[in-house]
């Protein structure tokens, strides 16, 4: 048995990995609606989800079990294979995308076999990376057209318009970065941005500030997101590309969504914010307790919320979540080995979800762009400027080396 | 049989099986599926010859690029079903000797090299592929980013024309 495992560790640890990082990824896809909701009901001055479970906890659990029972019609005359193609391209492509990003700094040992925190450590990940986003048009431009729907054509059409159009500037803003770093690795990309243990001053957000905002630009249009969301504008086209489809297959195109924002959010932390380091200067290892500092008051409050909280449920199962968190707050400090291990994931995350707030902050207060404008934008205005950025960075490095 | 020859003959079958598809097809949207399927496979094949680059640009490029074209512009002009057409004379007598004689051509000169196939695979770095093209060969390659400049510019004239 044991010879079995470490002969094919190649495949079982990977697939071990895959398994927990969809588990994962699933998870926070279903608590970002949450987070979403509550974000944007409390910027418009509502209470947003608050019925299932405390706060609303159990809303998303409420939305999955929704979706899986609905009735799934298909319209008349659609065509068949790609109607039922689309929305497994698409979750699949995104799903995949996440396999190339490291999340932390550890390389570990299971069963004889070398692995880092993360699926592939390929060392032309971001190509990788671009490549898989390459092919996630076909699932928007498929959904539309197979849907025999005008209304979901022409949300397929303006989507595909739009990926094409802002891939372009989104493949050219991380080019400085590429320079500066000389790899197509994300592993070393990031290496590269620990300096020599100044913290945040090396990060490549300073010297690529312009490739960063064309960067975020770009990739708020990839996903589809406000105020890039025309293939969905729902004052015009019902729902866009999505609109004729119900049930599982309308939540695998909602979970892609999710994901891809998730994977655009790892890439900017990747890119341009230093992944896992640390924003503070190496000298500074007080900064290590800043995990246990933020968790304990935060499970002190929920269990501070959860006693006079407005429901029996509430009030039982708030006190415990509370205690938990509190308990892993002390935890960290007392084993200050677990505390080591995790300050890399810990930065990570904490980056990773600064950008998804941004996401839904941006939802919630910015308008749609007009189709003419998002194109005259993408094509006048970022396309140049990220070429431009291209120029100066290489023009700038050449004379550094000389 | 090795594990990188049984991926071998599950790509190439998929290879041909879109290209045969591809042929078959009565839609243009799924010939054009059928051609990202033969794309994705080929690029498969390249990362097996260790040429990872390569595999990603053709992923990127062809796969992404130029077969999203393909597509818009099938679905911009609503493409519908095309009707089969009767055996035409011409690929009776013309081209499927032409067929046989390529295919006995190549299966006659992979049946000779058979040494050449042994080769041990090494990985290309990009950098090496790179220094390659911008050292060794930049006239050739500047050359043709000319030559594609100059087919965008001639598209770009021709769209114009009517202004």
């Amino acid at each position: 048995m044991n010879e079995f495992l470490t002969h094919y560790a190649f495949l079982i640890v990977p697939i071990i990995k895959i398994a927990i990082l969809v588990f994962i990824v699933l998870t926070v896809d279903a608590y970002l609606t949450w987070i979403e909701r509550k974000v944007i009901a409390h910027i418009q001055a509502r209470w947003g989800p608050h019925r299932v479970g405390p706060h609303g906890l159990l809303q998303p659990l409420a939305d999955g079990v929704k979706f899986i029972f609905k009735e799934d019609p298909m319209p008349a005359h659609v065509d068949k294979v790609a109607y039922f193609l689309a929305p497994f391209i698409t979750l699949m492509l995104a799903l995949t995308s996440l396999a190339v990003i490291p999340f932390g700094p550890q390389h570990f040992a299971v069963f004889g076999y070398e692995s880092g925190v993360g699926i592939a450590d390929v060392n032309i990940s971001l190509l990788v990376l671009f490549a898989i986003t390459a092919l996630a048009v076909y699932g928007v431009a498929l959904a539309g057209w197979a849907s025999n729907s005008k209304y979901s054509l022409l949300g397929g059409l303006r989507s595909s318009a739009q990926m094409i159009s802002y891939e372009l500037a989104l493949t050219l803003s991380v080019v400085g970065v590429l320079l500066i770093a000389g790899d197509f690795s994300l592993r070393s990309i990031v290496d590269q941005q620990a300096g020599s243990g100044h913290g945040l001053l090396s990060w490549n957000v300073f010297p690529q500030i312009i490739g960063f905002i064309c960067f975020f630009i770009a990739a708020i249009a990839e996903t589809n997101r406000v105020p890039f969301d025309l293939p969905e504008a729902e004052s015009e086209l019902v729902a866009g590309f999505h609109t004729e489809y119900a049930s599982m297959k309308f939540a695998m195109f909602f979970i892609a969504e999710y994901t891809s924002m998730i994977t655009v959010s790892c890439l900017a932390t990747i890119m341009f914010f230093g992944g896992w380091l640390s924003p503070f200067p190496d000298s500074w290892t007080f900064t290590h307790y800043l995990p246990s500092v933020l968790m304990i008051p935060f499970g002190l409050w929920v269990i501070f919320d959860g006693i006079r909280y407005e429901n029996l449920f509430g009030r039982l199962v708030l006190p415990v979540v509370g205690t938990v968190l509190t308990l892993i707050g002390a935890g960290l400090i007392v084993f200050p080995v677990f505390n080591d291990a995790i300050q890399g994931i810990f930065w990570f995350m904490a980056k990773v979800f600064t950008f998804l707030f941004v996401y839904i902050w941006m939802r919630g207060t910015l308008p749609r762009f007009r189709y003419d404008q998002l194109m005259s934008f993408g094509w006048k205005f970022l396309l140049p400027v990220s070429i431009a950025n291209v120029v100066v960075t290489s023009v700038v490095i050449l004379w550094r080396m000389h | 049989m090795s594990a990188p020859l049984v991926i071998f003959f599950v790509l190439a079958a998929i290879a041909v099986a879109g290209a045969v598809s591809l042929i078959v097809q009565r839609h243009p949207i799924h010939s054009a599926l059928s051609l990202i399927v033969v794309m994705v496979a080929l690029a498969g094949l390249y990362l097996l010859m260790g040429a990872e680059f390569v595999a990603a640009v053709q992923i990127i490029v062809y796969g992404g690029a130029i077969m999203v074209l393909f597509i818009f512009v099938i679905m911009l002009l609503n493409a519908g079903e095309e009707e089969r057409t009767n055996f035409s004379k011409l690929a009776l007598y013309a081209g499927i000797p032409m067929a046989v004689a390529v295919t006995g051509l190549i299966s006659a000169a992979i049946v000779n090299s058979s040494a050449v196939a042994a080769q041990p695979v090494t990985l290309t770095s990009t950098r090496t592929l790179s220094t390659l093209l911008f050292k060794e060969f930049v006239y050739p390659f500047e050359l043709t980013s000319f030559l594609i400049l100059v087919a965008i510019l001639g598209a770009i004239v021709l769209a114009q024309r009517e202004n």
